[in-house]
This record gives C-alpha cells, structure tokens and sequence, in this order.
C-alpha cells in the first residue's frame, strides 16, 4: 500500500506509451472504417431511395404511355372504320354509277338500232308499195284511153 | 487453501500475504526483493508486470484489427472491437464538443485497460498467487487496480493533462484566473478593493482543492472499489468449502463493478478534459 516512484513512474509511462499507440495506430484505422462503412450506408439507402423513385416514375411514365398507346389505337381504328365505311360508300355510289351509265348507253344503242331497223324498214315497204303498185298498174294501163296523156305530154315537149 | 504460500497458516497472514506487492529495490548499492516497506524508490513488479501485460493485450489485439480493417466485410473480432470503438467515441462526442485527437483514443485506453486490470479480480485469488509460489515467487498481486500506485500514476497523467488543456484553450492567465477569479469575483474598485486580496486567496483555496480533488476521487474511487473487491474475494477464500456459492455470488455482481469502474473512470477523464478545453 505504499506509494513508490517505481510503480507510479513505470506506470506512467506505460500510460503514455499505450496511449501514443493507440492514438497513433489504434483509432485512426478503425474509426476510418467504421465512418467510411456509414457513409455506404447512408449512400446505399440513398440509392434505394432513388431507384424506388425512379421505379414510380417509370410506371407512372409507362402508364401515360399506354394510355397514349391505346388512345391513339382507337383513334386509328376509329379513322379505318370511317375509311372503309366512306370506301363501301363509294363503291356503291360508282356502282350505282356506272350502272346508269351502262344502262343509259343501252338503251341509246337500243334506240338507235330500233330506230335504223324502222328506216329500213320503211325503205323495204316502200319498194314493196311500188312494186305492188307496178304490178297494179301495169294491169290497168290501157294504151289507148292513156294515149291522149301520151299525147298531151309529147306536145308540150 | 488458508495455509498456502504461507509458513505461518494464520488467516491474518493469509491476507496480508495476498495484499502483499512483489517489490524490488536498491538498498546500499543492491537489488533487494521484497524488503522494501517505506522505500519510496521502490517498484512493485508484479503490479507493473500485470499492468504492462494486460497493456499489451488491448494494443496487440485492438491493433490486430486496425491493421486489416475493412468497411465491407468486418470479421467477429472486428464488430466487437468497433462495437467498443462507437461506444467510446459516442461518449466522447455526447461530452466534449470541442476538436481534440488525443481524448478518444484515451478515453479508449483507460477503458479498455482498466477493464482488463479490473477483470484479473475474477480469476480466483489463489490461482495465480498459487502457481509463482511453486515457482518461487513469493508474493504476486495480479490485479493491478488494487494497487494505489497504478490508479495513482494514471489519475496524475490525467491531471497533467487537464492543466496542459487548460492552459493551452485558456492561456497562463486564464488557469490562473480560473484558481482565483471563481467562484466569488473580486471587487475591482471602490473601497472594497481592501478586501480583494481576501477574495483572491479564499477563491484559491477553494479551487485549488477543487483541482487536486480530481485526481484523487479519480484514482481512488477505482482502488477502493477494486481493493474493497478483491478483500471480499480474499475472505470468502478462507471459508473452506463453503467459497464456491459465495464466491460465484460476488463474482457476479463484481463484473458490474469491473465494468462500470471502468466506465467511471474513462467518463469522468473525458468530462474533466471536456471541461478544461470549454472556454467559458
């Protein structure tokens, strides 16, 4: 129980030289560690913070475009609609058309060819009426009562 | 187990056989062991050999992990010796607010080597003693804290850095003005200035004792706890058989003491060094 100067001074000095060590090579080194592990830490969940963010844009983004997808679909299938209804339309309209048009044409060729069997027709029965009418007359001419005629028109050439 | 390391076989001699330091010193131009009482120049070994040990324990193995530290992958020995590390630098940060590179590692030092000087006291009393006999060594104390001379020396090294902080954050003038301005302010004019040097010498005094407090209630609130120990480990050795609950017992609730005389005395290092570097 003594006090002595062996013990308190090589105590001391054991003090001082642990202490200088730990200071030295002890603390720097780990507390280095420890805060460098923190600070990936706290980048870690910075980064997950941020790609939990980025994920909700890029479903929201890849909701608007859907969203722009299929209005843009209906529209399309909307637009090809009327376009194939305005093409049946038109269609039917040249069809309706061109019917009239044939059948116009038809009938003018009809009339013409009516109206060309008409003439010669009529020609035929005229020649037919002559001739029939030769025939009678050839029957009824007499020289004699048809001379004065005859006569007639020989004087006054 | 009384009678061992002893001739006499008395429990008075049991006892004072373990409180005993194994000495050396230089008497008339020779190295003379164990017959040192009132030799002031006089060295207990086994308290430096033990202090030293146990010194070099906590650097090998706190450096061995400092040596290879890695941020991603710590090894088990690496987390405890981090877990230890976090621990004291919180304490440290919680009370001293100021920039310093000397007081964490510090506090660390003391923590960890007074808890290890603390915890040779829960190696049975006979154990060790026992063995250098055979040996022939006579005496061998192996817990350094018991001895006065070891918590003393620390508790000075921590008072000579409080007057180093003190005087390097607050100047000559302002450790002397801490001595002598506090806690009364002496008049400075008028008819009272008579009495200022009253003042002064009566704020000294107060301070002063105030200072030297420190270091004593340091250093021996950690002998007296380890002491008051180690004699209650030492007694229930006497009683024969009957030692094992008991000492079980109080070995128990002693790891508690180990632990938080250890704490204790890393704390109230920082808070005094903390106190120091504050300018008021």
């Amino acid at each position: 129980m003594d006090i002595n100067i062996g013990t308190l001074g090589g105590q001391t000095i054991a003090m001082i030289v642990f202490v200088w060590f730990c200071m030295k090579y002890i603390w720097p080194p780990i507390l280095n560690a420890i805060e460098e592990r923190q600070e990936k830490i706290a980048e870690g969940l910075a980064a997950a913070e941020s790609g939990q963010e980025k994920l909700v844009e890029a479903e929201a983004e890849a909701e608007s475009i859907i969203a722009e997808a299929k209005r843009q679909a209906s529209t399309i299938l909307d637009q090809a609609n009327a376009r194939a209804n305005e093409i049946v339309a038109d269609g039917k309209n040249d069809g309706v058309k061109e019917r009239e048009r044939q059948l116009t044409a038809a009938k003018a060729e009809i009339e013409q060819e009516t109206n060309r069997a008409r003439e010669e027709l009529r020609g035929q029965v005229s020649a037919i009426a002559i001739a029939g009418a030769q025939k009678i007359l050839e029957r009824e001419i007499d020289d004699a009562s048809h001379q004065d005629i005859l006569g007639k028109l020989a004087k006054q050439l | 187990m009384a009678a061992e390391g002893g001739q006499d076989g008395g429990s008075g001699y049991y006892i004072q056989h373990h409180l005993q330091n194994l000495q050396v010193c230089r008497v008339e131009g020779e190295w003379v062991w164990n017959d040192c009482a009132g030799n002031f120049w006089a060295m207990n070994v086994d308290s430096m050999f033990w202090s030293v040990l146990l010194g070099l324990i906590f650097v090998i193995s706190f450096r061995s992990v400092a040596k290879k530290t890695s941020a991603d992958k710590p090894s088990r020995w690496q987390a405890v010796v981090e877990m230890i590390v976090e621990f004291v630098d919180s304490s440290v940060k919680d009370t001293f607010h100021g920039t310093s590179r000397l007081i964490a590692p510090l506090g660390l030092t003391i923590f960890v080597w007074v808890f290890l000087m603390n915890l040779m006291d829960l190696i049975p009393v006979d154990w060790i003693p026992g063995l250098s006999y055979l040996l022939g060594i006579e005496y061998m104390k192996i817990v350094p804290t018991t001895d006065v001379n070891i918590t003393f020396a620390m508790s000075i090294s921590v008072f000579l850095l409080i007057i180093f902080y003190t005087i390097k954050n607050k100047g000559v003038t302002g450790f002397i003005g801490e001595l002598t301005m506090h806690p009364i302010a002496p008049p400075t004019k008028g008819v009272g200035i008579i009495a200022a040097p009253l003042v002064i010498a009566f704020n000294f005094i107060l301070e002063s004792v105030a200072l030297l407090a420190k270091p004593l209630s340091l250093s021996l609130r950690l002998f007296g706890n380890m002491f008051a120990g180690e004699l209650i480990f030492i007694l229930i050795a006497l009683i024969g058989w009957f030692q094992l609950p008991l000492h079980f017992g109080w070995a128990v609730f002693h790891i508690l003491v180990v632990t938080l005389q250890a704490f204790i005395f890393m704390m109230l290092t920082i808070v005094y060094l903390s106190l120091a570097s504050e300018k008021h």
